[in-house]
């Protein structure tokens, strides 16, 4: 070894150290803000509320028995209340109908765009970003604009003689559903384009080739190579869905609740911090299991071509 | 071959659903701007094109001070993730992996991956205590420190992208040619990195700047940012104001949308 060469490694080591620590400042910052109010969140879920919101520092499972259980006032006798499970299975039935309907009609529209002259596929492709990253809150108070009872949708249906009183379409499970598919549909489009705009397209070949139909290419090849989008889709999309709290804020009205609306309330107008807490921590259990599932999905696997 | 390899990847109908699905996405916006150009005040009755609502819109007070707080917010929470996204991102790229980089990294795709209700409620939670134990109240702080932990990994992202695309052989020139580290980053690095780094500021604006959830939770009396105001707008009766607000805000967001994206692909 050259005596330059040593001196190039030894300044590359304390570039490599210097390296680290420059990583610092970002984890701080999430360790502190980040991670360290989810232990505080726990801790909270073990404790006593108090009265106008806040928590009393008295240890108590009181949280997680009431998120199961209703406790009668005069002889404590514990009675099971599936009010807040029925709100969970809720949320999940539509995170699932929300998966499911954004990856029907996703793929075909991410094919669509992989499938474009290169020239034009940029543009295609910033049609799908921008309401990625548009104003959730806005993308959902114009659905609410269209879709209630004085809107435009009721206004054109009456006006055409097909209805004579408005349809009810606000603050329904069926606005909640609309806004979670209108919400999280760029989530799953993004995750399966760059899926398929690496797709070899000889192998598509090679399988008419074959004599394999259409369906069949698509189900056989197109499909299974594109397994790596699917699944990340799918994770993008269930996630923020099961989690969702602005679309059933403005669509669901108040009435019809998902897990997120159910916190925010803990922590507001029913001032019981420990029981929002659990329910959050419940949620976020959740949240681990579907990355558990999705680590699993993916370890090991390169995001390349199978064989 | 160009016929057949267009006819091979051709599936039937699938133009059709995505022309379907971009309609679905952008009628509801488009009705929404549309109306805020509306003369009348019923929000789906047309009657003619005027500005007034985007007049009033910008004469409230209420959005006047939203749009304050806002800027405040966002602004600094963006230069503070920034510096802080593209620190880190030079210190887990174009290094010798170091035990605890993966760490390091799912460290700060966290804010990623917990949903937006939690990290809501348990930034409440952690300022009420740091109110109750230490007394301290950082007012617009609080919004500012809330914003900064989820805009790092969104400026991290495509400052990361970048620096990998880069060619390490310049650094070396430069180091061949005895400049010291610091002068290599200062003359070769940063003016390579530069477009990811705007990129990834651009990103962290944006999703500063949009963000209802936790602000809404976070902010106190008086620090409602602008989508904490419009939630409030929708809450009482609606005139086309509401309208000229939200078009607005979407104006703002597609602006630093399609410029991040625009450097973004000035990169290949």
């Amino acid at each position: 070894m050259s005596a330059l060469q040593r001196s190039t490694a030894k300044r590359d080591a304390g570039i490599d150290r210097v390296s680290r620590l420059l990583t610092l400042p970002s984890l701080a910052i999430i360790f502190v803000f980040g991670i360290l109010p989810l232990v505080i969140m726990l801790v909270y879920s073990f404790l006593k509320p108090a009265a106008y919101g806040g928590v009393e520092w008295e240890f108590s499972t009181e949280a997680y028995v009431s998120f199961f259980f209703t406790q009668d006032i005069f002889d404590e006798t514990l009675t099971f209340n599936p009010d807040y499970l029925s709100i969970y299975l809720r949320s999940f039935v539509f995170a699932v109908g929300t998966m499911i309907a954004c990856l029907l009609l996703g793929f075909p529209t991410a094919y669509f765009i992989a499938t474009r002259p290169a020239h034009q596929r940029q543009w295609w492709l910033l049609l799908v970003t921008i309401p990625f990253w548009s104003n959730l809150l806005i993308r959902t108070v114009a659905i609410m604009l269209i879709i209630r009872d004085e809107g435009l949708v009721n206004h054109w249906l009456i006006n055409l003689g097909v209805i004579d009183r408005p349809i009810v379409m606000l603050y329904t499970n069926f606005a909640i559903v609309l806004g979670l598919f209108y919400s999280f549909f760029p989530f799953m489009v993004l995750p399966l384009y760059t899926s398929l705009e690496k797709l070899d397209f000889r192998l598509v070949e090679a399988g008419f080739d074959l004599y394999a139909t259409r369906g069949r290419v698509l189900r056989r090849i197109i499909i299974p190579l594109a397994k790596p989008g699917i699944v990340a889709g799918c994770l993008l999309v269930f996630i923020p869905a099961l989690g969702a709290y602005v679309t059933p804020l403005i669509l669901g009205g108040g009435t019809h609740l998902m897990i997120g609306d159910l916190i925010a309330q803990q922590f507001g107008s029913s001032r019981n911090w420990p029981l929002g807490a659990a329910q959050a921590l419940i949620l976020m259990s959740g949240v681990l299991v579907a990355l558990f599932f999705y680590a699993r999905n993916t370890a090991g696997k390169g995001v390349g071509h199978g064989r | 071959m160009a016929g057949r390899g267009t006819d091979v990847r051709r599936q039937p109908g699938f133009g059709l659903i995505a022309g379907l699905c971009l309609t679905i996405l952008y009628a509801p916006i488009l009705v929404l701007v549309i109306f805020a150009f509306n003369a009348n005040s019923i929000v789906s009755i047309w009657t003619g094109v005027s500005l007034d609502w985007f007049a009033k819109a910008l004469d409230n007070e209420g959005f006047h001070q939203a749009a304050t707080n806002t800027m405040i917010v966002s602004i600094t929470a963006t230069i503070i993730a920034t510096m802080a996204a593209t620190a880190a991102a030079l210190g887990t790229t174009r290094v010798r992996s170091w035990r605890g980089q993966s760490a390091a990294y799912m460290t700060i795709s966290l804010p990623l991956m917990v949903p937006e209700i939690i990290t809501a409620v348990a930034t409440l939670s952690f300022f009420a205590l740091v109110a109750s134990v230490f007394g301290i109240n950082l007012g617009l702080g609080n919004l500012i420190v809330a914003h900064t932990v989820f805009c790092i990994p969104f400026a991290y992202m495509p400052i990361r992208a970048r620096l990998e695309d880069m060619d390490l052989t310049l650094d070396h020139a430069a180091a061949d040619l005895y400049a010291t580290p610091w002068m290599t980053f200062r003359r070769v690095t940063l003016p390579l990195l530069a477009p990811g780094i705007v990129s990834g500021a651009a990103l962290a604006f944006i999703v500063s700047f949009d963000d209802f959830t936790i602000s809404q939770l976070v902010a106190g009396p008086g620090q409602q940012t602008l989508p904490v105001f419009i939630w409030s707008m929708t809450r009482r009766p609606m005139t086309p104001e509401l309208n000229a607000m939200c078009a607005i805000l979407l104006g703002i967001s597609i602006l630093f949308i399609s410029f991040s994206a625009l450097i973004g692909q000035r990169r290949r």
